[in-house]
C-alpha cells in the first residue's frame, strides 16, 4: 500500500464542526429573511399601527395620524364594552367558546376516544378513527359547507334525522348559533387530542396495566390510577395547544359569518370585521395586539413546560 | 503509513476537561488501543486525530506534520465508527466505494476495488444489498471494508465491535488481528473492553479522567500495572485488591489485614519512600495466582465462602471478607471443587503487587 | 371471560361506534351528493349514480382556474418552505453558530404568537406596501414565512435524531462539507423533508383566511375562497357543482394523508398539523 502525502495547502480549521459558522449563517439566511418579514415584522408593525387611525380607504389610508391609546380606549370603552358587536362581548364569547369547545369538548372527547379505541375490536377502532380524523384533515371551507348542508333548516341531515324520530325541525344556525359553533369546533378538533392521548397511552408499558389486571383493577380504576397520572404532561401540553388554536381559529366564520347579529363573532372574526369590513386598520391592529399578548402568555407557559421537560436529560 | 503524536493536548467542553494535557507517540505500523471506562477521554482523543474535534490547546501530528487544524478530509485517514455509519440509501458497493468516489475515481474502477475488498471480508456476494438488508456482523464488515478501500496513513477504530454479540465479536477480533499482521497498518483503536485491547494492541494507553495512566505493551500492563486503577481495569476477573496496614519490623515489611497471613517482605528503597507517605498500602493478587491453600502454606487469605462458580475449564472461587471486600481465585480445573464454609486461598510471594497509599505501584518489591 | 368484562367490552365498542357515527354524519352528504345530478342540501341516495356533476366542474372555467391557483400557491409555498427549512434546520442542528438555541426559542415563540388571525392587519399592510396585493406571490410568501418556524423546528428535531457519524464518516473518507451534505446528509433527511413538504402543502391548500384577505380578483383566487364564494355570495348555491367541486378539492389532502400514514405511520402526522 502506498502512502499519499498530505496536501500541504490544506485550509486551516479553527474549530471543527460539521457545518462551519459561515456556511451555517448562509443556510439560515433564506428562512431568516422570510420569517423576519412575515412573522417578526408584523409583530412590531401591528403594535405601531394600533397607535394610529390608519384606515383602508380615504385620507388616513395614506397619512395616518398618531392617536395614542385612542384605539385601545375605544375597545375598552366601559359604556359599550359588553354590547353585542363590541370587543368585550367578543372576548367573553371567545372565552366561553374556548372553555366549552376546546377544554371541555375536544380534550374530554379526545381523551374518551383515545381510551376507548385502546380496547375495542380493530375494525371499530379503524372506522371511528377514520371519521374523527377526516373531520380534522379536510379543508376548512369544505367542512364549513358540509355543516351548512348538515344543519339546513329544510332538508339538512340533522333535521331529517330529528323528524325521523318524531322531533320537530330546528333552525339551529339561527336559534343556537353559539352552541352550533361549540359542537362544530369540538367535532373539528377532537382528532388532535385523540391522537396525542392515544400516543401517550401507548407509550405506557403494557406491563403496568397487566400488573393492575392481576391486582383486579377495573377499567375505570386503570384509567384513573395509572393512565391519567402517567400522561399528565401530555394533558397539559394538549390543553395549552388546543386553547391557543381555538382562541385563534377563524373557521366558524365559514359557517356563520360571525352572525346572526354578532352572536358567533369570536375575536378573530371581530378583528376581520373591524379591519376589512369597517376598514378601521388602527382599531383592528389594537385587537391584533391584544390577541398576540394573550397568545404570548400561553406560548410562554407552553415553552417553559417544554424546557423543563427537556432540562434533566440534557 | 505514518506515525501519530499528541503533544500536550487538552480538550475542554465548557467547564469539563475531556482530555487534559495528554502526550504520546504512536510509531509507524503500531496498533495502539486507547482503553478506559466511558467518559475517560479516549473517544475524544480519537476524534482529535480524525479532526472531528479541535483541541483546545496542544498539537496533533500525523506523519510528523502538524495537522491540529486540518479538516478531516485533508488528513488522509480512515475510520470505522461504532454505529458503522453506513449510508442507508446506498447499496454496499456504493457504500464501500464512497471514499473513492470523493477522490474522483471512475465508477468502474471504484466498483472493482470495492469488490476486491468485499471479497476479502466475505461480503462480496452482498454488494447489491442495502445496509438494512444485511446482518449486524455483515454491516460491521462493510464499514471495515469502506475504511480499507483506500490507502490511508492511519486507521482509526471507535469501538467497532461493541455492537456485535459475543461470538461475532471474537471472530471479528481475530480477523482484525490477522489484518494488522498482514498490513502492518498504523491503527488507533478505542475500546472499553480490556480483552479486546490485550488481544489486538502492540501498546495500550489506559486512560482515566482525561489522562493517560499507563502507556505500555499489553504484557507490561498485565504484569506491572502502574496504578490500582489499571490493575482493576485489566484482567478478567480483575486483580484482587486488599487494603493492608504496613509496618517496618526488624528491617522487613510486615503486612496486616483481616484473614491475611503473609511472610515478611524484604525492604527496598521504594517501599521506604511509600511508607513515608502513608502506612495504608494496597496488596494486589491476580485471581489466576490464587489457589486453595494446603496446610501450612506461608501466604494465605481466609474468609467465608461467597460463591463457587464452575465454568468448565476453570472455577471461580470467591470469598467474602466483609463490607463487600471480596477476593476471587481463578482455579484451573474442570472438576468441581469441594469447599467448606470457610476457605483459605494461598499465593506465592513473587506474585504479589503492592501499591502505595495514593494507589501508585511500588516497583520491584520482589527484588 | 367473566360476564361483567364481556358486558364492559360491548359497552365500550358500542360507545366508540356511536361516537364514530356522530363524526361521520356531517360528512355523509359528501359521499352521495357529488354523484347525484339532482343533489340538494338533503341527504339522498343518488338515483341514478352519475358523474355528470364532475363534468360540470371540469366545464366551469372559474372553478378550474381556482384549483389551478390553489396548486400554484401550494406548490410555490412548499418549494420555499421545503428549501429554506431544510437549509435552516440543518444549520441549527449541525453548525455551532453561537446563539442558535436562542434563535430557535424566539422563532417558536413568535410563530405561536403571530397567528394569521391576529396579524391579518400588518400582513395586509406589508403585502400592500410591497406592491404584491392580489398576486400569487403574496400568498406564497406569507405562508412560507408563517409555516417556516414550525417546519424548521420539526425538521431540526428530525436531523438531531440522525447520527452525526454519517457526515463525519464521509468527511473522514475525504468528502468536503458540500459533498457530505449532498451525498449523505440530504438523502438521509429526505423522509423529514417529505413530511414538512406534505404538511405545508396541506396547510396552504386548505387555508382560507390569508388568500381571502390578500387576493381580490377571481383570476388569482384559490379553490378555498372560490368554494366559500360559491355558497355564501351566490344566493342559492349550485349544490351539484359545489358537492363535486369540494370532493375534487379535498382529494389531494386525503391522498397525502393516506400517503403519510402509509409511509410514516399514523401518529407522526398527528403531531404536526398546525
Amino acid at each position: 500500500m502506498t502512502t499519499e502525502p498530505i496536501t500541504t495547502e490544506a485550509k486551516k480549521v479553527r474549530n471543527f464542526s460539521l457545518l462551519s459558522n459561515r456556511a451555517g449563517a448562509a443556510f439560515l439566511t433564506p428562512a431568516g429573511l422570510l420569517v423576519s418579514v412575515f412573522v417578526i415584522v408584523p409583530f412590531f408593525w401591528v403594535i405601531f399601527v394600533s397607535f394610529t387611525n390608519r384606515t383602508l380607504l380615504g385620507r388616513t389610508a395614506l397619512n395616518p395620524e398618531f392617536v395614542g391609546l385612542a384605539n385601545y380606549l375605544a375597545l375598552f370603552d366601559p359604556a359599550t364594552f359588553f354590547q353585542r358587536g363590541q370587543f368585550g362581548f367578543s372576548l367573553i364569547l371567545t372565552t366561553q367558546f374556548v372553555l366549552a369547545s376546546a377544554l371541555i369538548g375536544q380534550a374530554l372527547l379526545g381523551l374518551l376516544l383515545a381510551w376507548l379505541i385502546q380496547t375495542v375490536p380493530p375494525w371499530i377502532k379503524r372506522l371511528t378513527e377514520t371519521f374523527v380524523i377526516a373531520a380534522w384533515i379536510l379543508p376548512e371551507v369544505v367542512i364549513g359547507f358540509a355543516w351548512f348542508a348538515f344543519l339546513d333548516r329544510d332538508a339538512g341531515t340533522l333535521n331529517m334525522m330529528l323528524n325521523a324520530i318524531g322531533l320537530p325541525s330546528g333552525d339551529f344556525l339561527l336559534d343556537q348559533p353559539f352552541w352550533v359553533i361549540v359542537v362544530f369546533n369540538t367535532w373539528r378538533g377532537a382528532a388532535f387530542s385523540m391522537m396525542l392521548f392515544n400516543s401517550a397511552f401507548s407509550s405506557i408499558p403494557p406491563s403496568y396495566f397487566q400488573a393492575a389486571d392481576v391486582a383486579g383493577a377495573t377499567s375505570w380504576q386503570k384509567f384513573r390510577d395509572i393512565a391519567v397520572p402517567l400522561i399528565r404532561g401530555h394533558i397539559v401540553t394538549n390543553l395549552i395547544l388546543i386553547t391557543m388554536w381555538t382562541f385563534n381559529t377563524f373557521t366558524p366564520f365559514l359557517l356563520t359569518n360571525g352572525g346572526p347579529s354578532y352572536r358567533t363573532e369570536l375575536v378573530s372574526i371581530y378583528n376581520y370585521r373591524v379591519a376589512f369590513q369597517d376598514f378601521q386598520f388602527g382599531k383592528g391592529a389594537a385587537v391584533g395586539v391584544i390577541m398576540m399578548l394573550i397568545n404570548l402568555a400561553f406560548a410562554l407557559v407552553y415553552l417553559s413546560i417544554g424546557r423543563k421537560k427537556k432540562a434533566p436529560g440534557t | 503509513m505514518a506515525s501519530v503524536a499528541f503533544s500536550k493536548v487538552t480538550k475542554s467542553f465548557g467547564e469539563f476537561k475531556a482530555v487534559s494535557d495528554v502526550s504520546f507517540d504512536i510509531g509507524d505500523g503500531e496498533f495502539v488501543c486507547l482503553l478506559g471506562p466511558s467518559g475517560c477521554g479516549k473517544t475524544t482523543s480519537l476524534r482529535m486525530i480524525a479532526g472531528l474535534e479541535t483541541p483546545t490547546s496542544g498539537q496533533v501530528m500525523i506523519g510528523g506534520e502538524d495537522v491540529t487544524h486540518f479538516h478531516p478530509k485533508d488528513r488522509n485517514i480512515a475510520m470505522v465508527f461504532q454505529d458503522y455509519a453506513l449510508y442507508p440509501h446506498m447499496n454496499l458497493a456504493d457504500n464501500i466505494a464512497y471514499p473513492l468516489k470523493v477522490r474522483g475515481e471512475a465508477v468502474s474502477k471504484r466498483h472493482a476495488r470495492a469488490k476486491e475488498v468485499a471479497d476479502v471480508l466475505k461480503i462480496g456476494h452482498l454488494l447489491d444489498r442495502l445496509p438494512s438488508q444485511i446482518s449486524g456482523g455483515q454491516q460491521q464488515r462493510t464499514s471495515l471494508a469502506r475504511a480499507l478501500v483506500y490507502p490511508a496513513q492511519v486507521y482509526l477504530f471507535d469501538e467497532p465491535l461493541s455492537n456485535l454479540d459475543a461470538k461475532l465479536r471474537l471472530e471479528a477480533r481475530g480477523f482484525l488481528n490477522h489484518l494488522q499482521r498482514d498490513m502492518g497498518m498504523t491503527a488507533v483503536y478505542v475500546t472499553h473492553d480490556q480483552a479486546e485491547a490485550m488481544a489486538l494492541a502492540t501498546r495500550i494507553a489506559v486512560m482515566d479522567q482525561g489522562r493517560i495512566v499507563q502507556y505500555a505493551s499489553p504484557i507490561e500492563i498485565y504484569r506491572r500495572p502502574a496504578t490500582t486503577f489499571v490493575a482493576n481495569f485489566v484482567g478478567n476477573p480483575p486483580m484482587n485488591l486488599v487494603e493492608v496496614e504496613a509496618t517496618k519490623d526488624d528491617g522487613k515489611l510486615q503486612l496486616k489485614a483481616d484473614g491475611l497471613t503473609i511472610a515478611a517482605l524484604p525492604m527496598t528503597d521504594a517501599i521506604g519512600t511509600a511508607l513515608a507517605a502513608g502506612s495504608k498500602l494496597t496488596l494486589g493478587i491476580r485471581p489466576e495466582h490464587l489457589d486453595v491453600a494446603g496446610a501450612g502454606a506461608p501466604n494465605t487469605i481466609t474468609a467465608p465462602l461467597f460463591a463457587n462458580e464452575n465454568m468448565g475449564p476453570e472455577s471461580l472461587v470467591t470469598i467474602d471478607r466483609g463490607e463487600g471486600a471480596r477476593v476471587t481465585a481463578r482455579i484451573f480445573t474442570d472438576d468441581h471443587i469441594a469447599l467448606g464454609e470457610t476457605v483459605t486461598l494461598g499465593f506465592a510471594a513473587d506474585h504479589v503487587h503492592l501499591f502505595d497509599s495514593a494507589g501508585k505501584r511500588i516497583p520491584e518489591i520482589n527484588g | 371471560m367473566k360476564f361483567p368484562a364481556l358486558f364492559g367490552r360491548i359497552a365500550f365498542s358500542t360507545l366508540a361506534a356511536l361516537i364514530g357515527a356522530a363524526f361521520a354524519l356531517p360528512l355523509l352528504w359528501f359521499l352521495f351528493a357529488p354523484f347525484n345530478a339532482r343533489a340538494e342540501l338533503g341527504l339522498a341516495i343518488p338515483d341514478p349514480f352519475t358523474l355528470s356533476n364532475f363534468n360540470t366542474v371540469f366545464g366551469n372555467g372559474f372553478a378550474m382556474q381556482a384549483l389551478w391557483n390553489s396548486l400554484i400557491q401550494a406548490v410555490g409555498g412548499v418549494i420555499l418552505v421545503g428549501a429554506a427549512a431544510t437549509l435552516a434546520a440543518y444549520a441549527l442542528s449541525r453548525s455551532s453558530i453561537p446563539g442558535k438555541g436562542a434563535v430557535t426559542y424566539i422563532l417558536l415563540l413568535f410563530s405561536s404568537v403571530v397567528s394569521g388571525s391576529a396579524a391579518m392587519v400588518p400582513i395586509f399592510l406589508i403585502i400592500s406596501a410591497a406592491g404584491l396585493m392580489d398576486t400569487h406571490l403574496a400568498v406564497i410568501l406569507t405562508f412560507a414565512g408563517g409555516l417556516l418556524p414550525t417546519a424548521m423546528f420539526i425538521l431540526r428535531d428530525f436531523i438531531d435524531s440522525i447520527p452525526k457519524s454519517y457526515e463525519e464518516s464521509a468527511m473522514v473518507a475525504g468528502a468536503s462539507p458540500v459533498q457530505a451534505f449532498f451525498d449523505v446528509a440530504l438523502p438521509v433527511i429526505r423522509p423529514g423533508i417529505v413530511v414538512i413538504v406534505v404538511w405545508s402543502f396541506v396547510n396552504i391548500w386548505g387555508s382560507f383566511l390569508i388568500p381571502f384577505i390578500l387576493l381580490r380578483s377571481s383570476a388569482n383566487m384559490p379553490a378555498a375562497v372560490a368554494i366559500y364564494s360559491f355558497y355564501s355570495e351566490a344566493g342559492t348555491p349550485v349544490v351539484t357543482l359545489l358537492a363535486a367541486y369540494s370532493l375534487i378539492y379535498s382529494l389531494p389532502v386525503v391522498a397525502l394523508y393516506l400517503f403519510v400514514s402509509w409511509r410514516f405511520g399514523f401518529r407522526f402526522f398527528g403531531g404536526i398539523k398546525a
